[in-house]
């Protein structure tokens, strides 16, 4: 099994990469830019198994440690 | 008065504040490593500046979970006094010892220059020895120092008179311009509800002597000094060798 985990800035927090993406595209010419977040993408190899428990594991380690809920939002999958 | 500097794998501010503390201050100080658990018994804890386990995740995401900070965080619950540098003030956001947390300058850019800090409150024992109109000039070093809490946070450091320090102009004004990193309401430096844990962005350990352009830095160690001697600890003697890694 694998969990692929997203991590994003929250919207109140200031995201001056993604503000500097979203200007480098409009720049390049693509049109209807809105705004850009960038965030983490992390893939953790699990052995195959009980998915439930699995996803109490990775949903715990994404609170704790994987990201600061001060900031970040997350989202992942199992699969 | 003894002080436990900690040392986790990519601190870089550790022998500095260490200098300061010993050789400037006359204070007894030592390194304590990030995997010992217990603190040996000092009068306050510096949490240094530098880039603990190279920053990886977030700053101080991985630092928070070392063994030392359970001793630190059981040492602040009894009302010991924790000050946190740079890395140390992102370490105890993350830990939740502070509130809020540190992310990227709004410039995008890692900051190296001197700035002004007013201080904006001083009861507390990191701000009691700073004359309330004196402006502190001390160096900033960081890329991930733009201050964030929500807005019920942000009103409880202002009710709470948690905010102990903000960037300010060479005339004392926290305007725009003068804030380095994006920080919300130009803060650099806040305190805890129990008032006895603290962290700040910038160096007052490099801007404890004159020869570094500025001991404006001192009056914050100073003030812990003060702080603990009105509460009674012991002055430990001047340890004289240079400190060694526990």
């Amino acid at each position: 099994m694998k969990a692929k985990i997203i991590i994003t800035p929250k919207k109140a927090v200031l995201d001056p990469q993604g503000k500097t993406v979203q200007n480098a595209l409009t720049h390049m010419g693509y049109t209807g830019i809105g705004p850009v977040h960038v965030g983490k993408y992390l893939e953790i190899e699990l052995p195959d198994g009980d998915q439930a428990s699995a996803r109490k594991q990775i949903d715990d380690a994404c609170h704790k440690v994987l990201s600061n809920p001060v900031i970040e939002d997350y989202s992942f999958e199992i699969e | 008065m003894k002080f436990a500097v900690l040392q986790f794998p990519g601190s870089n501010c550790d022998q500095d504040a260490v200098h300061v503390l010993q050789n400037v201050l006359g204070h007894s100080a030592g390194l304590l490593w990030h995997k010992e658990s217990s603190l040996g018994q000092p009068d306050a804890v510096i949490i240094p500046g530098g880039f603990s386990y190279g920053d990886y995740l977030r700053t101080g995401a991985i630092a928070r979970f070392s063994p030392v900070m359970e001793a630190v965080r059981s040492f602040a619950s009894e009302g010991g006094l924790v000050l946190g540098i740079c890395n140390g003030f992102q370490i105890l956001c993350e830990a939740g010892m502070l509130p809020g947390a540190l992310v990227r300058n709004r410039s995008l850019q890692f900051r190296c220059e001197h700035i002004f800090l007013k201080t904006i409150t001083a009861n507390s024992p990191f701000t009691n020895s700073i004359p309330p109109e004196k402006l502190l000039c001390v160096p900033i070093a960081h890329g991930e120092g733009c201050y964030f809490a929500d807005d019920d946070t942000l009103a409880r450091l202002r009710t709470n008179d948690q905010i102990l320090w903000r960037y300010v102009n060479a005339a004392g004004e926290a305007t725009d311009a003068a804030n380095p990193n994006g920080s919300l309401d130009n803060i650099a430096g806040i305190c805890n509800e129990a008032r006895n844990v603290a962290g700040l962005m910038p160096h007052p350990e490099r801007a404890s002597e004159s020869i570094l352009g500025s001991a404006d830095g001192r009056l914050v160690f100073e003030s812990m000094v003060g702080a603990l001697q009105r509460n009674g600890s012991p002055s430990a003697p001047i340890v004289a060798q240079r400190p060694v890694c526990a």
